[in-house]
Parts: C-alpha cells; structure tokens; sequence
C-alpha cells in the first residue's frame, strides 16, 4: 500500500515502543574527539526529524537542526520534568535515581523554576564572577604547583581537571578550609573510571550529607557565600531557610559544575598540545583570544549533548513534524552547534572563529546557570598553565589516550603529560 | 534602531553582557540593564547579535 507520507502518518508509523525496534538508538557513543557520531549526519540529511529509540526501549525525537533545537529549549509547551511521563530515558535508573533527591532545577518548568532560578542569577552575573578573578588565579596556581612536584608522566586530569573545579565548587558554598581535602577527594572518586554505580550511589550519598552538614552550620554561622547568602535572603523573604532547596541547589552545582569543567579542562589543554599552531596563534594575544578559543571548543565538543531532553505537554509542529503531547524530544546540541546551515566548516576546529552563538550551555531558561564562571575558569587554567609550563607536550600517543566515550559528559579520563 | 528589554523573562545568563558590553549590563540581581537603549556604529551590531543569542528573547529590536 502507497501512501503519501504527511505529518501524521509519520506519527502513526513511529508511534510505539513496539514499533522502535529498528530506529537507531540513542544515547549514541563517540568514536573520535573529531567527529559526530552518525546518527545525526542520518538525521540531518532527512527531510525533517525522525525518531531514535531509548534505554528503555521507547521512541522520542531527535532535533538535530540549531532553529529546531533553540526553538523546544526555549518553548514553554515543553517540560524539562525529568519525572514526567512521555520523558525520555537517557540512563538506566534515571526515573528511580531522580525521584529519590529533592527536585533539582534543571527539572523545573515556568513559575517554580523562575522561582527558584532568580535569588540565584544574581552570584554569577558578568560582574560577579569577574570579582572571583583573584581567587579562581590562587586556585589554579596552587594546583599546578601541585602539578609540578609530581613525578614525570604525570597525569593533568588528576592534577588540574579534577581538583581545579572541586575547589571551585568548595569555594562558591563556602566549605571550610580543613574540609577541602576531604571534599576534594570525594569528588574526584565518582568521576574516577571504572567506578560503579552502586559506588557512585555511596559517594553521592556521603556528598549530600557533606552538603547538608555544611548548609546546616551556615544556618547557624552565615559566612561571605553563596549558601549564606541565600540563607539570609530566604530569612528576610519568607522568614525560614528551604533546607530542601538549599540541598538540590549545592549538589546541581557540583554535579553541573565538576564533571563538564573538568571535561573541557582536560579537552582544552588536549587540544592545544596537539594544534600547536592555533595555540601560537591564540597564545599570542591569550587576553583577546583564550575567551575566543573557549567559545569555540565548547561548540566543536558539545560536551554536555547527551540531556538536553524535553517532553511536549500539548501538540506542537516543529520542523515540519507534529509532536504529539507526551512525546519525548532530544534536542541535540552537538548536532545544532554542527549545523552547516549555521556554522561555516562545523566540522572544522578553529579556535580564532569568534562565533557566540552555539548553545552548548543550552538555550532557553535552563541555559547553564554558572557559564560565566565556568568561561573564567577555563581561561584562568589555560592562561596559566602555558605561561607558566611553556614546555607542556603529551607523554602518550593521541591514540593511548583515554577518550571518555562511556560517560555522559565527553572528556578523557587521563591526560599524560610532561614538561 | 531601538532595544527593549522584558526583564520578567530574563534569566540573568549574561550573554548580552559578553556580547555587547556597551550596550548591556546586568542589575544587583543579575537581571540585564540598558546602557543605551539606541546603540550606533559598531555597538548597534552587536547589540543585534546579544539580541540573537539571548536565550529567554528577553530583548527585542524596534526599527526606526
């Protein structure tokens, strides 16, 4: 039997789970740092956007086109509710593990994560974090002192990817100076490779009552920090301190805040060990063009692409599709930020390209919340690191190199180095 | 040309900052600030990209 496909048709042919068996499947892995796992491509170069099946075995859509996916992230016709049904399934346990915390805000939709959202806004606007400057320099030039007491290989992610955004994080809540060690520690256990998830489970368990602990003393002893001043604000506003909110606020930023800075911390420094002529280029103006070469791997390596997922509440056409309310969408960021429409060569890693507009913090109201701070962090490492280590090289082949393909967020999970 | 702002949308990301910091900047609770509302020259460019790369459409352009 012929049809003529239409709009809904292609619904009704890609509807169920049943049906899913033979869509690709998502999340897909990377095979190479420099190139785009095909489904995309596949996607891309269809008419309009098609289907992937999940973890679970249940379909939802992809958007792989920069207008399609900047237009679910900012539409309020779609909820970021990781609970809600008709959400897609990224992980095994995803559902069960998200519905044992406190709700985070990145699950949040139009009131309550504006609610949630705007006593916050105000620790990381532009001025903000410029006033971090002093203290993120301090941090950075403590960790590659430690770096440079270490014996030869030894490894950057150890040394800077991983203790670099801990102490970030350690800095923003205000924990106490003995405890950093200790919080230190911890963090950089759960991204270790080959941890578990039940190990995984312990440490974030420890982690939050690590957090907890610490929100319960600045109750008692507001200090100059982030939590403390929410604490004292929340007092004045509403009279009492949301305990429950304070909570899911300190682990969304070590979660948000630790694997992805990390990640393009260890991303970066690869990158300019293996084009040294774009780093000369670069590094001879770093003030001007470090912001620039920062802007330009966070769209070439769309770290965070797998979770900017959504679920429509009511029909909405997209791309010349209709997705039905309860239908899960993946809206791609790596795919947008590659889009040949948009981005000119995406497939081309130029570090003095200059282009703002990639959404690898995402878009819409969830667009990540400590960008600025993490743009800072970023430039304050790698400034720092090639004035002060000029001989930095790889101690290893590119191709020994372990790429994190079997995580969520892409990096390595090592990175040799000598100098 | 001239820039509005609807500061019940903004979501305090910044983006208008970095992108054009003659024309924009941000308020004691992060939610952004005009410097100018009617942005000339090389400014009135990049108040056009800030414009684009906000991700709340929390400014909008108006013709003259």
């Amino acid at each position: 039997m012929s049809q003529t496909p239409t709009v809904d048709n292609v619904n009704d042919a890609l509807g169920t789970a049943a049906e899913a068996a033979d869509l690709p499947t998502y999340p897909v892995t990377r095979t190479c740092p420099y190139s785009a796992p095909p489904v995309y491509e596949e996607v891309r170069n269809g008419e309009r956007p098609k289907k992937v099946r999940m973890q679970d075995g249940n379909p939802a859509w992809m958007l792989t086109r920069y207008e399609d996916v900047r237009s679910v992230l900012a539409d309020p016709r779609f909820s970021a509710d990781r609970l809600a049904p008709g959400f897609p399934i990224l992980a095994p346990g995803q559902r069960e593990g998200l519905s044992r915390q406190p709700k985070f805000m990145l699950s949040m939709d139009g009131k309550e994560h504006n609610d949630a959202r705007r006593p916050v806004i105000s620790e990381f606007s532009v001025r903000r974090v410029a006033t971090m400057r002093p203290r993120i320099q301090e941090i950075v030039d403590d960790a590659i002192d430690e770096l440079l007491k270490q014996p030869q290989p030894a490894d950057l992610v150890k040394w800077i990817g991983h203790p670099v955004p801990a102490m970030m994080v350690a800095e923003l809540v205000g924990a106490p100076l003995e405890q950093q060690p200790y919080f230190r520690d911890l963090t950089s256990r759960i991204l270790a490779k080959g941890v578990t998830w039940e190990e995984r489970f312990e440490i974030s368990k420890t982690l939050r009552k690590f957090m907890d602990e610490l929100i319960a003393s600045k109750a008692e002893n507001p200090g100059d920090d982030l939590l403390s001043r929410q604490i004292i604000q929340q007092r004045e506003e509403h009279g009492e301190v949301n305990f429950e909110g304070l909570s899911a606020l300190a682990h969304l930023l070590l979660f948000a805040g630790h694997d992805s800075s990390a990640g393009l911390i260890s991303l970066g420094v690869y990158t300019f060990l293996t084009n040294p002529e774009q780093r000369a280029a670069v590094m001879a103006e770093p003030k001007e063009r470090i912001p620039l070469a920062i802007e330009e791997m966070l769209r070439f390596y769309s770290i965070t692409d797998i979770g900017a997922a959504r679920v429509a509440l009511e029909d909405v056409e997209i791309g010349g599709v209709t997705i039905r309310a309860g239908e899960g969408v993946i809206a791609s960021v790596y795919a947008a930020n590659h889009d040949p429409e948009v981005f000119e060569n995406p497939g081309e890693l130029d570090l003095l390209r200059g282009d703002r507009h990639h959404v690898a913090f995402g878009y819409g109201p969830h667009q990540c919340l400590a960008q600025n701070l993490s743009r800072l962090e970023l430039e304050v490492v790698f400034e720092t690191l090639f004035r002060r280590i000029p001989t930095l090289q790889l101690a290893v082949d590119v191709d020994e190199l372990p790429f994190k393909y079997d995580s969520v967020v892409f990096g390595l999970h090592a990175l040799p180095v000598t100098w | 040309m001239r820039i509005a702002k609807h500061d019940e949308r903004c979501v305090g990301s910044g983006q208008c900052v970095l992108t054009e910091p003659a024309v924009f900047s941000q308020d004691d609770n992060g939610v952004v600030l005009l410097l100018t509302d009617r942005p000339e020259g090389p400014a009135a460019e990049g108040a056009r990209k800030a414009v684009f790369v906000c991700p709340t459409k929390s400014l909008s352009i108006m013709e003259d």
